[in-house]
């Protein structure tokens, strides 16, 4: 490999972190509030796909990528808040639950998604961060999706607002101690079913930014995992909106290493270095999971980690 | 005899509510609903052909959903059967690259216990990692399952690819004498023969031996198996090798009798649709047999839906999502004390009479368990 070759495969890794880390970023925050109510939301892959599909079809209807993305977080939202009405009876377990979201929210974007897998929809535009240099390779591999600027904003208002609004503070508390909000006077259920919903929202802009930016087309394989990733990314994160930000990064650095070398020439194991965020996230659990310990920073509510 | 009549109906009331909002469901789309039941039924088990083609989706789906209800039984909710298929597939379609085998059914039973091995290894390090590490099993084990697919690509797209596949890179075909043959004649191949069998046979463990027993127990209750000193970190990877390995045996199946070879058709989503099979038959393998010839039977009326009336094929996958919805949702429902309920709402309405105790037993109760299961919907 010569050096354009190197730099090329830099500027694609590292394009690729800003790109695939996106919709990382959003889901991963939109766990991260669901998460700390107490709660935990398998059904963000569902959201995720049924956002995808949403926002691409509502681009393409009503020719703007903005409103998309709204209607996207829209129907995420909805799908959340079954899974938060449904996880409010009796005897219904989260996980359980968030599998058959998974299974309902993918079967419904595919039914409704079927007309839209031809037309090409307004796409989001894109924030050119390689315009310092002459290299067309790093400039093109640096388009920046609209939305990423967003999610980091995002991350710092959730990190601020869970520190220092009552709004966050009752959110962890539910999250923390279901006996201590039910002592205050507040519904425990109610605050979840509100943070899920929320957290479907923010999710599903993540669905928007997989079908409204590059290479910005539905098919029925734009989500792989994404949606479960994010459950043990928010794990690494140690249930902080700010850390979310860099495992994302990663996490998208580490999706985007098998299309840069593809995309340099090197087409062995392109499904294996495919697997490479899977492995990743597997390596994490085994290095910040102990058994018989409660994980740092963890709600103490949360099922997954008791 | 009320527990046992609840623990039926339940289920059938909720299949029953799923079916009705799917009808209303593809009412939307402009389609008739009465029709879409009709063809639903008829293609599934209309003649001799759709019950064929009905019966042979059942036998994967009743061995990847074995692959849930195990580890369930032992305390653990496992996802990646599709991996552990997908695996087991590549296992019996590689054997014969490295070992001669007899071109008979012992060279079959051999590529059998080979998915059943790669299955159950798989599905055995999710258990692994969770007694070890403390790892929830249900990420582990999707992603797990991601990892295998990745695998299965790798291997079949590169090392075990057959030259001659050109378009869809597949392995080399079995020979003849390997391949799972239909059962008298007919395309149900014995694979619904393995499938059954490994339900019953498992249900009769779980419920009839004692170490069947003591994997109940350690999912019914961790601190009580710890007092009483049951190997609980054996039992769990056991219940995860054995459901693995099912699943396995699934994925072996699909090459050998339908397939002939490891290609890309081989990951359908079996894996995903027995999760929905084993919440339905609620964890029980005498269940799964039922549930898994119905949920086999929407799956092949899924074509016929797409050709008669128009219906995209994902149509199938909605169906199956509604009915998971509902199955759950009426987990928490049977929980009310409907009795209660009832006996305090009777005053509020002076023209009807307090429900008598007797009568307000299993018949109304299950039916507005159900009516309520699709008001809340």
């Amino acid at each position: 490999m010569n050096a354009d070759a190197w730099i090329a495969l830099v500027a694609g890794i590292v394009g690729g972190a800003l790109r695939v880390g996106a919709p990382f970023l959003f889901v991963s925050l939109g766990e991260c509030l669901t998460e700390k109510s107490g709660r935990i939301n398998l059904g963000l892959e569902g959201v995720l796909v049924l956002s995808a599909m949403a926002s691409f079809g509502g681009a393409w209807l009503t020719g703007s990528a903005w409103l998309g993305v709204l209607i996207g977080a829209a129907a995420g939202a909805l799908l959340a808040l079954l899974h938060g009405l449904l996880c409010s009876l009796e005897r219904v377990n989260d996980i359980a639950t968030g599998i058959a979201l998974m299974l309902f929210g993918t079967g419904l974007a595919f039914y409704l998604g079927k007309p839209l897998i031809q037309p090409q929809a307004p796409q989001l535009p894109a924030i050119p961060l390689g315009n310092w240099s002459e290299n067309p390779v790093i400039r093109s591999a640096l388009q920046v999706n609209a939305l990423v600027p967003i999610g980091i904003a995002l991350a710092v208002a959730m990190w601020w607002g869970f520190a220092r609004t009552r709004v966050g503070l009752l959110v962890r508390m539910a999250g923390d101690s279901a006996n201590a909000t039910r002592a205050l006077g507040y519904s425990v259920a109610g605050l979840r079913i509100a943070a899920t919903t929320a957290g479907g929202f923010i999710a599903g802009l993540g669905g928007a930014s997989l079908t409204l930016f590059y290479p910005g087309s539905w098919n029925e394989g734009i989500s792989s995992g994404q949606g479960l990733i994010a459950v043990a990314l928010v794990i690494f994160a140690r249930w902080s909106p700010l850390r979310c930000i860099g495992a994302a990064m990663l996490f998208g650095g580490a999706g985007a290493i098998g299309p840069a070398l593809q995309s340099i020439g090197v087409g062995w194991g392109y499904h294996l270095f495919n697997t490479v965020p899977y492995v990743l996230t597997l390596v994490i659990l085994v290095l910040s999971c102990k058994p018989g310990s409660v994980a740092v920073g963890s709600p103490g509510e949360l099922s997954s980690t008791r | 005899m009320r527990d046992a009549l609840k623990e039926f109906a339940l289920p059938v009331f909720a299949i029953a509510a799923a079916l009705l909002l799917f009808g209303v469901f593809v009412w939307f789309a402009g389609v008739s609903p009465v029709e879409v039941w009709i063809i639903l039924f008829k293609g599934a088990f209309g003649d001799a052909f759709s019950w064929q083609n009905t019966l042979q989706r059942a036998a994967p789906l009743m061995l990847t959903a074995l692959c849930v209800a195990i580890p369930a039984r032992a305390g653990l909710v496992i996802i990646g059967g599709e991996g552990a298929l997908v695996l087991g597939g590549l296992a019996c379609a590689a054997l014969p690259y490295v070992l001669p085998l007899p071109l008979n059914a012992l060279g079959s039973l051999g590529l059998c216990i080979a998915g059943a091995l790669a299955g159950g290894l798989w599905i055995a390090l999710a258990g692994w990692l969770r007694q070890r590490r403390g790892i929830n099993e249900t990420i582990s084990s999707l992603l797990l399952g991601y990892i295998a697919i990745g695998l299965f690509k790798h291997w079949v797209e590169g090392a075990l690819r057959d030259p001659a596949s050109l378009n869809k890179p597949a392995t080399r075909s079995l020979a003849e004498g390997l391949a799972i043959g239909g059962i008298a004649g007919s395309d149900v191949h014995w694979g619904l023969v393995i499938g059954i069998v490994a339900c019953l046979a498992t249900g009769l463990w779980l419920s009839r031996t004692a170490s069947g027993f003591s994997v109940r127990v350690v999912g019914g209750n961790p601190r009580a198996a710890q007092l009483v000193g049951l190997p609980a970190d054996r039992l769990i990877l056991a219940a995860c090798g054995l459901g693995g390995a099912c699943a396995g045996v699934a994925g072996a199946v699909e090459v050998a009798a339908v397939h002939t070879n490891a290609n890309a058709s081989l990951i359908a989503g079996y894996g995903y649709a027995g999760i929905l099979v084993s919440f339905i038959a609620r964890h029980q393998p005498f269940a799964i047999i039922p549930v898994a010839i119905l949920f086999g039977g929407f799956g092949a009326a899924g074509s016929l839906l797409q050709r008669r009336l128009g219906l995209p094929d994902a149509s199938v996958l909605v169906l199956q999502g509604i009915a998971f919805v509902l199955i759950l949702a009426s987990e928490g429902l049977r929980m009310i004390d409907w009795k209660l309920l009832l006996a305090n709402r009777a005053p509020r309405t002076p023209r009807e009479p307090v429900v008598p105790k007797e009568d307000s037993g299993t018949v109304p109760t299950v039916a507005t368990v159900a009516n309520l299961g699709e008001a809340r919907q």
